[in-house]
């Protein structure tokens, strides 16, 4: 039936964006395999409370898979060793008895620790406050049905729109580039006949902005991709630097 | 100046800097090959290449261009060691479908400039350098040596450590392209999904290509060198 | 002279209207005056249902753009509801400020949303109409909603998705290139609208990117992890709120002209539900005790399709899409042992032969079978597992089979219907449904019930608005699949950016004040006094486990059958949680820094006067409509009994103070456009 299992936690401590952090190892015994990582970090945090001192903070919210909060570089790898989860949706089951299992805060000079395991992602909500939307004010828009868009067009922008804004490309990223991040919402914008109008000062605007936030220069690694918890395609990036190309030349 | 201030800009430059080196080394791998068919004709194509004005201006071109590519190589390693943050990940894992290469091309360069002195000490300050200060009125004794570009090549492969030593060359190189390759024309905006897959398996061809057309040549003089003077040219 | 004739019959008619609206003023006033406090006026403008909107837009009162940059107004919640309405009133040059708990706007739980929204637009020409979609919504809430809104709801429905799709919303399109739709419970036609199964996530990214590019142009100032903790009453009207900086701990206070609340429902009432770890009752509460009325509390929603609980530490519920009943069939066995070999692990669901299967749903409703609306598929679940009939360890499960639908259809176009959902089963729950049939178990997914707003979304306490699921107004006692979205942007987009106005054009007087004022020192105080209080118990309790109990207790008392005992009971067990929690429970760490303990305690005092306030209004409530099933009233079949001539109303409380009684009042509704029927699934 239930299967548990006991593991070794090494965790990053940090009691706050200036101060020195340090990994702490704790033991957890009788780990149900069915529960997921974030459940089992309940259990450590349940456990932390009962001896009386403050429980690790991690980011987490919906707890499946769409939110984008939660945050773990898990055993090396942003979201843990599944594939194509968040960490929310990693379970137990992924881990064997004894395992020692080492978490860490996602390291990015434009994500900051902000306690523990949390960091601040705001650079993301600056970034699409730099232009990733399309300027239309509420009302006063034609029918829905008025522009017809192509099927492949709109699945292909979908796929790109699934991007949960996790950060866990920049996290996996050696070089800390948002690239993915960016390209992804620019491609699903450029894509649409809606977004077209303003495609080039959107992708300006953007790109000026990560660059300003301090991420890194993209070297077409793929890792952002492969531990893309959404696996939205790398081949945005290249749309991205098409787009972005395309317009500085157009000046 | 976007080319410097966005990080695509600097990409680009990357990028294009990078594609034209892999034309000059599809060149350059193309006219080796001459060496293996005929002497006399690697040798013609070695004196038409000489302290000729364009010959000249193409390697000056040549120079710039394997100067920027490395300066922008290190600026944005820089750039991008910054962008990580204080703090190092304690455990980091490679993903599975994640190209060696790609997390290495630094190092690989590293690698390959270190090449490119040896060879450029072995062939180029022997052939064209020569030629330029011969031109400029210097006193050089073995003038005729310069444009036998052959002669350089037996010697040099003769040896057997200079065959081991480039084709370990050879084989930074081919890492280091087969990850440039695509990347380039990605940077470019080159690529899709559809196109992905052809893409980086165009990459491997080129890259497989100019290594084996190099490393032909390395191989085919140090076999020939064992059946003809042994080993005594070690000394050299 | 004619000409002048005519002027006369004009000015004749404009007196005639004048007095008949000033007579009918008098006449609200003498009710109100008659029934003292009981009145409820729900502002709902007059004329003919269709045109009440209209009307109503065509004579409220607005504010020109210079006197828009004067006033600021809070919104609390980034949702599609409050994300929506801040980006909207922006836009207009409201100076907008906008508050959320997360990390980042883009969290809000609308975020999770599957399945699709509903829109009147008759694209697939199946003869939908607004009004067909106004009555399937009344309906579908067992006629407890108020009519003028779900009218204005369905009228409002298609510029939604005009709106969405101008901002660059994916929809799903047919190969033509023009919108697709699916079809969804408690409707005829098909009308959803959706972004594979990820619909609620493209809307809010759609809202949030409307929304940043008014932080861009700077008419709204975001507040990311601040927390509400009360709202500022200054001589009757909502002036302010007082947050707290959730990174810092730093009690802040923030003045506005007019304070907009949506943030969501009150479901994590019962621990486990379907939101989100952060989605909490506690602005709602607040604003209940400065007095604003809470609205039918009782009516919370229990989704039929979730994956069911699997160990004491589970922390949260996930829903499996609705749509998985167009194939599915739910079972239990009809023998009680092989129940009992299921429970205890010694036989699979596909080692019971189909003679001993139970599918219950077809047996008691052979019209409707599988697809039943959420309430009566949930209930059937429950009567089954409390008979022991349960297929799980924990008894607590029925089995959703697709082993037909895949006989039937092939397992690629199965795989193709429902991938992306047997995918995230099988992440779960480490089963393979395409072999094993799924498990599934109700869980609390909605709640009806919220803040009691007028027809402007105002209220009871003047400048205070609520929107979204915060409110009660649109969705009666159940709500229909692909509603909620519908609800959040309508309110959001297309309702309160108009009806704000209303009361706004009054305030263009008033300066921008002082936060140093008694009331917003008082209110700050308060809070701090409260954190303080929280802090010194050093108890033995985490947050959570008292949070556990009380949601174990809502499930078992409060949750999908409910009695006259189970009622009281609860109540008598909610004050014994209620002593516990301010006696014993221990929170760690320091006010004046990132505190999640203290956050979750903050909230969990809220969730134990929600849970109170919910076991009273059920107890009151002696009918069973919707989501609220009383068990001393169903039909010989068990089926749920309304009793429209009692409880035809919404029930308001009022607050009366820390641990007074509260009172209800009465908003009746009356039914002019539609005539009220009984729900019948069978036939």
């Amino acid at each position: 039936m239930e299967k548990t299992i006991n593991i070794t936690l090494k965790v990053w401590r940090q009691a706050g964006p200036k101060a020195k952090g340090a990994f702490e190892t704790y033991k957890l015994e009788n780990i149900s395999t069915d529960s997921s990582f974030l459940e089992m970090l309940d259990v450590l945090n349940e456990q932390l409370i009962r001896e009386r001192k403050e429980p690790v903070a991690f980011d987490h919210d919906c707890r499946e898979g769409i939110c984008g909060m939660c945050s773990l570089y898990i055993n090396g790898h942003p979201h843990g060793p599944d594939s194509a989860v968040t960490t929310c949706q990693l379970h137990m089951r992924k881990f064997k008895d004894g395992d020692t299992i080492t978490v860490e805060p996602w390291r990015s000079a434009a994500f900051p620790v902000i306690k523990d395991l949390m960091v601040n992602r705001n650079a993301f909500d600056q970034i699409i406050q730099a232009g990733g939307y399309v300027s239309v004010n509420t009302g006063g828009v034609p029918d829905a049905n008025a522009i017809p868009i192509p099927k492949p067009i709109a699945d292909e922008a979908m796929d790109a729109a699934s991007c949960i804004g996790c950060g866990a490309c920049v996290a996996a990223c050696k070089n800390g580039s948002a690239m993915l991040f960016v390209s992804a919402k620019v491609s699903q914008l450029a894509l649409l006949p809606q977004g077209k109008i303003e495609a080039a000062r959107r992708a300006k605007a953007m790109v000026a902005k990560m660059d300003e936030l301090g991420f890194g220069n993209c070297t077409n690694t793929g890792a952002c991709a492969a531990e893309c918890p959404k696996s939205v395609s790398l081949s945005n990036i290249a749309r991205l630097n098409r787009e972005f190309i395309c317009a500085k030349l157009k000046d | 100046m976007w080319l410097i201030n966005s990080s695509i800009g600097r990409k680009l430059i990357m990028s294009i800097s990078g594609a034209a080196l892999v034309l000059f080394l599809l060149f350059h791998a193309t006219m080796n090959l001459v060496a293996i068919i005929s002497e006399d004709g690697y040798n013609m194509i070695c004196e038409f290449l000489g302290a000729n004005w364009y010959a000249l201006v193409a390697t000056v071109g040549l120079a710039a261009l394997v100067v920027v590519h490395i300066l922008y190589a290190f600026f944005i390693t820089w750039q991008n060691y910054r962008a990580r943050g204080n703090k190092r990940y304690a455990v980091s894992t490679r993903q599975e479908d994640v190209e060696w290469s790609s997390k290495n091309m630094l190092a690989l360069g590293v690698v390959i400039v270190l090449g490119m002195g040896l060879h450029l000490f072995n062939f180029w300050y022997k052939m064209q350098f020569t030629e330029i200060m011969h031109a400029a009125g210097a006193h050089i004794n073995d003038i005729e040596l310069a444009t036998n570009g052959v002669h350089w090549i037996k010697e040099t492969f003769a040896c057997p450590v200079y065959v081991v030593l480039y084709l370990v060359w050879l084989g930074a190189i081919w890492f280091h392209l087969t990850h440039g390759v695509w990347s380039a024309l990605h940077t470019l905006g080159l690529n899709n999904n559809t196109w992905m897959p052809r893409v980086k398996c165009i990459s491997n061809i080129v890259s497989t290509l100019v290594v084996l057309m190099f490393a032909a040549v390395v191989i085919y003089y140090g076999l020939a060198s064992l059946g003809c003077c042994g080993s005594s040219c070690c000394a050299a | 002279m004619a000409k002048k004739s005519e002027e006369l019959k004009e000015t004749a008619k404009e007196v005639t209207k004048k007095v008949v609206r000033t007579a009918k003023k008098v006449e609200k006033a003498v009710k109100k005056a008659v029934a003292g406090e009981q009145f409820i006026d729900s502002k709902v403008p007059e004329g003919p249902l269709a045109e009440k909107w209209t009307n109503y837009k065509a004579h409220q009162k607005l504010v020109n753009p210079a006197n828009k940059r004067r006033l600021d107004i809070i919104v609390v919640g980034t949702g599609l509801a409050g994300a929506s309405a801040a980006a909207s009133l922006g836009e207009m040059g409201f100076n907008v400020l906008n508050f959320c708990i997360q990390d980042s706007p883009r969290r809000a739980h609308s975020i999770a949303a599957q399945g699709g929204i509903n829109a009147a637009k008759n694209y697939q020409n199946d003869g939908d109409s607004v009004y067909r979609l106004f009555y399937d919504t009344i309906k579908g809430g067992d006629y407890r909603a108020r009519e003028a809104n779900v009218y204005r709801l369905a009228e409002v429905s298609n510029n939604i998705i005009d709106q969405c799709v101008a901002q660059g919303v994916p929809f799903a399109r047919e190969y033509g290139g023009l919108l697709d739709n699916r079809s969804f419970g408690g409707a005829q036609v098909s009308r959803t609208f959706y972004a594979k199964g990820q619909t609620g996530q493209q809307l809010l990214l759609g809202a949030y990117s409307a929304l940043s590019r008014q932080i861009n142009r700077g008419t709204v100032k975001m507040y990311s992890r601040y927390e509400m903790l009360d709202v500022v009453i200054v001589e009757g009207r909502a002036r302010g709120i007082i947050a707290r900086n959730l990174v810092t701990g730093r009690i802040e206070r923030f003045f506005a002209h007019a304070v907009v609340i949506g943030t969501g429902g009150y479901g994590n009432t019962f621990f486990l539900s379907t939101n989100a770890m952060g989605s909490n009752g506690s602005a709602a509460v607040q604003i209940y005790k400065k007095g604003a009325y809470f609205a039918n509390p009782a009516f919370a929603q229990i989704h039929p399709t979730c994956i069911p609980v699997h160990g004491e530490f589970q922390s949260k519920l996930t829903l499996m899409s609705e749509s998985l009943r167009n194939d599915g069939r739910i079972w239990v066995p009809k023998k009680l042992e092989d129940a009992k070999a299921l429970q205890a692990g010694k036989l699979k669901g596909r080692d019971i032969p189909e003679e001993d299967r139970d599918y219950y749903l077809e047996r008691r409703y052979p019209a409707f079978g599988n697809l039943v609306p959420r309430d009566v598929a949930s209930r059937a679940a429950k009567e089954r597992c409390d008979a022991g009939y349960g297929v799980n360890s924990t008894g607590l499960a029925v089995f959703l089979d697709f082993s037909d639908a895949i006989n039937r259809l092939g397992k690629d176009v199965v795989a193709a219907r429902y991938g992306n959902l047997f995918q995230m089963y099988e992440k779960i729950v480490d089963e393979n449904p395409y072999e094993e049939p799924m498990m599934i178990f109700p869980a609390i997914h909605y709640t009806m019930g919220g803040i009691w707003v007028d027809y402007e979304l105002q209220t009871s306490i003047k400048g205070l608005f609520c929107i979204g699921e915060a409110n009660f107004s649109d969705h009666g006692a159940n709500r229909l699949g692909a509603s909620a979205l519908m609800q959040g942007l309508a309110d959001g987009y297309f309702v309160l950016p108009y009806t704000i106005q209303n009361y706004l054009a009054d305030q263009i007087q008033v300066p921008r004040m002082s936060t140093d004022l008694p009331e917003f020192v008082e209110a700050e105080n308060a809070i701090q006094e409260k954190i303080d209080r929280l802090m010194a118990i050093q108890g033995e309790r985490s947050v959570d486990s008292i949070h556990r109990e009380l949601g174990l207790v809502m499930w078992d008392f409060v949750g999908m059958g409910r009695t006259k005992e189970s009622l009281e009971t609860a109540l008598e067990k909610i004050k014994a949680i209620r002593k516990e929690f301010w006696s014993n429970v221990f929170i760690p760490g320091d006010k004046m820094d990132m505190n999640v303990e203290l956050e979750k305690a903050l909230r969990l005092a809220d969730f134990i006067e929600v849970g109170e306030l919910m076991a009273r209004d059920a107890l009151n409530r002696e009918e069973s409509c919707g989501g609220h099933f009383r068990e001393e009233y169903q039909t010989p079949e068990g089926e749920a009994l309304r009793q429209d001539d009692k409880f035809s109303y919404v029930s308001c409380w009022k607050y009366n103070g820390e641990g007074e009684e509260p009172s209800l009042l009465k908003e009746p509704l009356d039914y002019e456009f539609v005539t009220r029927q009984t729900r019948n699934y069978k036939s």
